[in-house]
């Protein structure tokens, strides 16, 4: 019985937690990519405008609800929340603080031993949403809109997969808190052995997410936003907050796999001083950090075409994932040897 | 069981015959990159444009049929809404050739205004174009750092002419007043800042891989086609054609002045973003040189309060900042003009897209409309 109830409590104080953290994430860009801009960003709702992710999303919620009458409206409905459930349901297995965190009770809902599998699967099924979203829309720019993620989630996904090959060679295991304290044993993080892997996951990782440089699904100069053309209201701001939702997923599963996840850099010389700070910050630290680099790509870089996103793919980070991967096999069974 | 199998495999065929279809897609009028009301239809092969055709008209609002109808004074105005990112040089062309139909002779004083704002209304113009060409192709911090730089442009209007975008800065024989005190200081100031600042766009652009391979060999255009088309400006520079009626006809004061005209190599979309970014700071030169070389004098010359061109017609054109913009004249010898025709730089440049875009991408039309340049305001008049 206090099991239940100690999973019930993680899971609303998790839920509450990353629901307001996506929110907050928009507030954060806007916030950011302002003062990379030299303009201010949000101002008036609150101090600094800090109210403005709510007003946004009570905006949203009471905005009209539109069906085109051409769609098909099944899907039309469904798509947006495939998209979001699918979206929040990975943080079942990301691990917030180590199995002491969270007063003992353990930082993370669910410790499977294919967790990273898990992860990978559940985040692939996403994009159907995305692709019944652009289809049941049945309109013209919806359609290239899904047609070019389908293709570009796809063969991102696959030197993705790859890209953590590496890491899980090196912890022999799938389960995210056991690949956490591999790291703690071996006395380095994973980006160092795995430097390749870590750049490759990354830049699949923004692929993955549709943002920029990648962001061509929802290119709004181009199809005028992409396979969300047609949704307005709160189905749009579920696409909206999957989205964010993603990019925190991605900022988590590198932060964990690659950084370390809850662990404090350098325990030997920081430990008996900042020992009191419990592990989620860390974490936490972790995940602001790569979000930070989302912000910072997207304030400075042009959108890639179709076709140069798609060599960038194939011909670029798949090769060089398998090259990694077969280099890590080799160096693991050499030393086993 | 045998006739099942048939119905499905005619089905099939169909169905994949359906599938191969190419697709007509409506981009615009409203749509975020056609930088106005443009129509385009495209037809596409998967993602690659087999065929266009532009619609224009969206924004017709009578210029040429409205001028005749009101006296040459009047008419001036409504120059201005043509090309509303460059108003000055709207009005400069339009009035320069009203001067010409009536002989009018401009003091010294005010070409060298003339000549400074209409350099600067270029600056502004390549800003603009360069904030939505780079916003366009996904860049989104050049288009805010490009208005900052704007935003000093337009206060300088403001301070001179009073209004900001539509300024009617000119009158026929001068300016309407003379320049006010601290326009001299703003103008340097301005010229102050420009360099660095463009140099902050390059940086984020020039050498950009994802900039270079998104206009590299986009929308390549040999100088034959060209000139073939009747391409002017910038469009015509890039590829290479050395064509700058400043330097050929040269109007107002533009022979007391150096500069240079800018050339690209290949015709292609990069090649034209730099030969704008060389002119803005070939237009800060002129600038300069003109700001120090105010001569003293009058502002405006005695124009007679109604005015009555004599009989006859005329045509003058100007290096405005998309191209050459020209105002076709008939006088009938009352105060109103017969007949004026405007030979808008957009409206030539715009007949390249097709050439341009054929066997493209569809990101790579939108980047071609931006390094076209065009505004709807003076295709459709």
């Amino acid at each position: 019985m206090e099991f239940l109830l100690v999973v019930v409590v993680k899971i609303v104080i998790i839920l509450a937690f990353i629901s307001l953290g996506v929110a907050y994430l928009t507030y954060l860009e806007r916030k950011v990519i302002g003062h990379m801009q030299v303009r201010l960003g949000p101002m008036r709702v609150g101090w600094h405008g800090l109210l403005q992710p709510i007003a946004d999303g009570l905006k949203l919620v009471i905005k009209e609800d539109i069906i085109p009458t051409q769609s098909d409206k099944l899907m039309f409905i469904l798509a947006p929340v495939i998209c979001f459930l699918h979206a929040f349901l990975v943080y079942t297995f990301i691990p917030f603080d180590g199995p002491k965190g969270f007063w003992g009770y353990g930082g993370y809902i669910s410790d499977v031993n294919v967790g990273l599998l898990f992860i990978v699967a559940i985040a692939s099924v996403g994009v159907v949403g995305i692709i019944l979203g652009g289809w049941a829309s049945n309109s013209k720019y919806p359609l290239l809109g899904s047609l070019r993620s389908v293709a570009q989630l796809v063969s991102y996904e696959v030197a993705m997969g790859l890209a953590i090959m590496g890491p899980i060679l090196l912890a022999g295991s799938l389960s995210m808190v056991d690949i956490v304290k591999a790291q703690e044993k071996m006395g380095v993080w994973f980006f160092v052995p795995q430097i390749v892997a870590f750049i490759i996951y990354f830049i699949c990782g923004v692929a993955e997410t549709n943002r920029a440089p990648f962001d061509l699904p929802e290119a709004e100069s181009e199809l005028v936003g992409g396979y969300h053309t047609e949704y307005s209201g709160f189905r749009f701001a579920l696409y909206f907050l999957a989205e964010y939702a993603n990019m925190i997923t991605v900022s988590a599963i590198a932060a964990t796999v690659f950084l370390g996840g809850w662990l404090m850099p350098f325990p030997s010389i920081l430990g008996p001083y900042l020992s009191f700070i419990p592990g989620f910050v860390w974490f936490a630290l972790k995940v602001f950090f790569f979000l930070f680099v989302y912000l910072w790509i997207r304030a400075t870089f042009p959108r890639y075409r179709f076709d140069q996103l798609m060599a960038i793919g194939w011909k670029i980070l798949l090769p060089l994932a398998i090259a990694n991967l077969l280099v890590t096999s080799f160096i693991i069974l050499y030393l086993k040897m | 069981m045998d006739e099942v199998k048939n119905i499905n495999k005619t089905n099939f065929a169909e169905e994949f015959v359906d599938a191969t279809e190419e697709l007509v897609l409506n981009m615009g009028p409203q749509h975020p990159s056609t930088h106005g009301v443009l129509r385009v239809i495209l037809k596409l092969h998967h993602e690659k444009v087999v065929d266009l055709d532009c619609d224009i008209g969206y924004l017709h609002r009578g210029v040429e049929k409205i001028s005749e109808t009101l006296s040459y004074k009047l008419a001036a105005p409504y120059m201005d809404r043509l090309d509303y990112i460059s108003a000055v040089s709207n009005n400069l062309a339009y009035i320069e050739t009203i001067e010409k139909l009536a002989g009018v002779e401009v003091p010294k004083k005010a070409q060298y205004i003339r000549v400074i704002l209409t350099e600067l209304a270029r600056i502004s113009s390549h800003l603009l174009w360069l904030a939505t060409h780079a916003l366009d192709i996904g860049a989104m911090t050049v288009f805010l750092y490009c208005f900052r730089e704007r935003e000093e442009i337009l206060n300088i209007f403001e301070m001179v002419t009073g209004a900001r975008l539509t300024t009617n800065a000119f009158r026929i024989g001068g300016l309407p007043q003379d320049v006010p005190e601290g326009f001299e200081k703003a103008v340097k100031d301005f010229c102050e800042i420009l360099p660095g600042r463009i140099s902050e766009y390059e940086a984020l652009l020039t050498k950009n891989r994802i900039w270079l391979a998104r206009t590299k060999n986009v929308g390549v255009i040999s100088p034959e086609d060209a000139i073939a088309i009747g391409l002017t400006g910038p469009s015509l520079r890039g590829s290479g054609v050395k064509w700058d009626l400043r330097k050929a006809h040269p109007y107002e004061s533009y022979n007391e002045f150096e500069f240079d005209i800018p050339t690209g190599e290949n015709g292609d979309t990069y090649d034209r973003y730099l030969v704008r970014l060389e002119e803005m700071r070939q237009a800060r030169r002129i600038i300069l040189q003109a700001i120090d070389g105010i001569p003293e004098g009058d502002f405006t010359a005695k124009v007679p309060k109604v005015l009555k061109p004599p009989k006859g017609e005329v045509y003058h054109s100007i290096e405005a900042p998309k191209g050459e913009l020209g105002f076709y004249v008939i006088s009938d010898g009352s105060t109103k003009p017969y007949r004026v025709k405007i030979k808008g730089p957009s409206f030539y440049n715009l007949q390249a897209l097709k050439k341009m875009c054929l066997g493209h991408y569809v990101a790579d039309v939108v980047a071609i409309i931006g390094t076209l340049d065009i505004v709807l305001g003076e295709i459709d008049r």
